[in-house]
């Protein structure tokens, strides 16, 4: 009895230590952030702030300077958000139409068709930038905004697809069956009985879709032009371009700005991510 | 005008060849039961008449319009499957209509035949249910009251009563027979259920590795099964096949049966028949009787040496299974609950000649 109360609180204490660890990045940006540049010069990394000020998050939306512009995050932000969002709902529409065809409408070689997308999502980012960068051009879609949602969706559909594809291929095809027997269509069948049941693994797809594509750096920092950049590259160019005194609490307060709509996903559609995730591996 | 004719059906996949030169044709009204071991092609057979396998060869009519290539919508069909597919989001209304929604029936008309039906199939309490909330039971009647309210030609059953559980299944039996007769509907059913077959067919097609055993009216098969695969597959206890030696004499057809530790049981048909010299004998375990000492049944087994071992003894309330060993073989009789017979005695049996199956013990083909 006594030794295992105390192997619980000894688990119970170690299990703290770990989170503490783990959230101690989170708490220094956010205590920097909320410290004049006075009090982070002269105070401990660790300690609260003595003084509140939201000026350096201020700054960071609206004023802070990303080499030459100096209009904040502000107007990156909504770059971001004209790309993921579309993105986002583009690449889950295809995936859930892609994964309801490879798990109920088989076709001579589906498997191979399959196997190829899925390779898709193996390939490192980094080999496909040149032969992507001439397709983008040769579209007219270099530097915008419609071109990085292109690059955004052909890099997530083997995702969503495979998403969908697991889901789907857990459902009986006797109800496609019956649905073709009572009249209805390839059309009718998705959108009357399949996107009905769908919503835990749009929720996988729209979480795993949104994190990937506003985290993004690398194509964003590659196709982008002057008036496209997305918010990651923005947040690094205000980082980088600091002159003189390095204005830490602006910096924290644009990281955090730059991480919370992930962060807001996560915290609204979480629990049906994991219940996403799982769904289909036990009978229900 | 036959309701369903099937005409040289044939469906392969790529070498693999799993129905063969199927021919069968029912008339409006018939209830027909392809019935056969698991993977005998009979699903897939059903699958074909819905127009959910495409066929390799051959024809499919129904209702007198050659439908081969003609997807399942337009084929005026209707179907129940196994696993009853009712659409999980949807309400039980909403199951049942969605055929006629898509088909763009109007609302009025809509709401009067899923009255109707629902009434038909007591289901009216839950129509605002969705199918996850229902039992087995009830699912299998919004399955069907999906597939009645369509008013097709031909109605199609895949094993629907395959999961539920033996009292269920035998009263949705009995409902489905009813349904079947107060509609003067035409069906095609599928069960690895003998007596599912029995009971409800006014046709059954017995299938076994793609081809067509034997087609026939229900007595037709259990009386006169075609091959020794359809006496075994039909009846339950199954028929009786005893290896048994035959000779010609007097006008009568003497039959040797071997018996363990004894002299060889003889047995006497009064016909003379064109018999080889080695066949099986199948009787019915109702064709085997206690015979008494005055009965002059045609088969009672003669002389002093008529009586067998019997081995076990099954009392089954309105029966008596008897198990005994004859020509090699256990042979199971079904006698009169109050029967005096005793397990490991003696005891004289009679086999009711006028009934059994002669079958060829090459090929299985049935020789009478």
């Amino acid at each position: 009895m006594t030794s295992n109360t105390a192997l619980r609180w000894g688990l119970y204490g170690i299990l703290i230590l770990f989170a503490l660890f783990y959230l101690m990045p989170l708490f220094v940006m956010l205590t920097t952030s909320l410290k004049s540049l006075e009090e982070i010069r002269t105070g401990s990394l660790l300690s609260l702030p003595r003084e509140i000020t939201f000026a350096p998050w201020a700054e960071a939306w609206s004023t802070a300077c990303a080499g030459t512009q100096c209009e904040g995050l502000r107007p990156f932000f909504w770059n971001s958000v004209l790309m993921a969002v579309p993105a986002v709902m583009i690449s889950t529409i295809i995936g859930a139409l892609n994964g309801y065809v490879f798990a109920q409408w088989k076709f001579r070689g589906a498997n191979l068709f399959f196997a190829a997308i899925l390779f898709g999502c193996f390939i490192p980012f980094q080999v496909v930038l040149l032969p992507m960068a001439q397709m983008l051009g040769l579209m007219g879609l270099a530097g915008t905004i419609p071109g990085l949602i292109f690059v955004h969706v052909i890099y997530g559909l083997g995702f969503t697809t495979l998403f969908f594809r697991n889901y789907y291929v857990t459902i009986p095809q006797e109800l496609v069956r019956a649905a073709k027997v009572d009249g209805a269509g390839f059309f009718r069948i998705f959108w009357s009985i399949f996107l009905p049941i769908s919503l835990p693994i749009i929720t996988v797809s729209v979480i795993w879709q949104f994190t990937q594509i506003w985290n993004d750096f690398l194509f964003g920092v590659s196709f982008s032009g002057a008036g496209s950049q997305p918010v990651t590259v923005a947040l690094n160019n205000i980082v980088n371009s600091t002159t003189g005194v390095k204005a830490y609490n602006v910096d924290m307060a644009a990281a955090i700005i730059a991480a919370l709509p992930t962060l807001l996903v996560y915290v609204v559609a979480g629990k049906y991510f994991i219940r996403g995730l799982t769904a289909g591996s036990v009978k229900g | 005008m036959p309701i369903l004719e099937i005409d040289h059906l044939q469906k392969a996949y790529g070498d693999t060849h799993i129905l063969h030169d199927i021919n069968i044709s029912i008339d409006e009204g018939d209830f027909l039961v392809l019935v056969g071991p698991s993977g005998c092609g009979k699903s897939t057979l059903l699958n074909c008449i819905a127009g959910l396998e495409p066929i390799t060869g051959g024809d499919i009519q129904i209702a007198g319009r050659n439908v081969t290539g003609v997807s399942p919508k337009d084929r005026d069909i209707a179907m129940v499957f196994q696993s009853y597919a009712l659409y999980p989001t949807m309400t039980v209304a909403k199951n049942i209509t969605f055929g006629m929604k898509v088909r763009g029936v109007d609302k009025a008309t809509q709401e009067r035949k899923l009255a109707e039906v629902s009434r038909q199939l007591q289901i009216e309490p839950l129509l605002n249910r969705k199918p996850g909330q229902l039992s087995g039971g009830q699912r299998q009647r919004v399955a069907m009251g999906r597939a009645l309210v369509r008013d097709p030609k031909l109605f199609l059953f895949d094993e629907p009563l395959s999961n539920l559980d033996a009292k269920l299944r035998v009263s949705m039996r009995t409902e489905i027979k009813k349904l079947h007769q107060d509609l003067n509907a035409s069906i095609v059913y599928v069960t690895h259920d003998q007596i599912e077959a029995m009971t409800l067919a006014t046709k059954i097609v017995v299938m076994k590795g793609g081809v067509i055993q034997q087609i026939g009216t229900p007595a037709e098969i259990y009386n006169r099964p075609a091959n020794m695969f359809v006496a075994d597959f039909m009846g339950s206890p199954a028929m009786n096949l005893i290896p048994a030696r035959v000779r010609v004499e007097d006008g009568q057809t003497r039959i040797e049966i071997e018996r363990d530790g004894d002299a060889p049981l003889v047995i006497t048909d009064p016909v003379a028949r064109d018999l080889p010299a080695d066949i099986v004998l199948g009787v019915r375990p109702e064709d085997i009787h206690e015979a008494t000492g005055n009965a002059h049944l045609p088969g009672t087994a003669h002389g002093a040496g008529g009586d067998v071992m019997i081995e076990i003894v099954e009392p089954a309330g309105a029966d008596t299974f008897a198990v005994t060993h004859l020509g090699g073989k256990a042979v199971t009789a079904r006698l009169r609950a109050e029967s005096a017979i005793r397990a490991r005695q003696p005891f004289p049996l009679a086999f009711d000649l006028s009934k059994v199956s002669y079958f060829s013990p090459k090929d299985g083909e049935r020789l009478n």
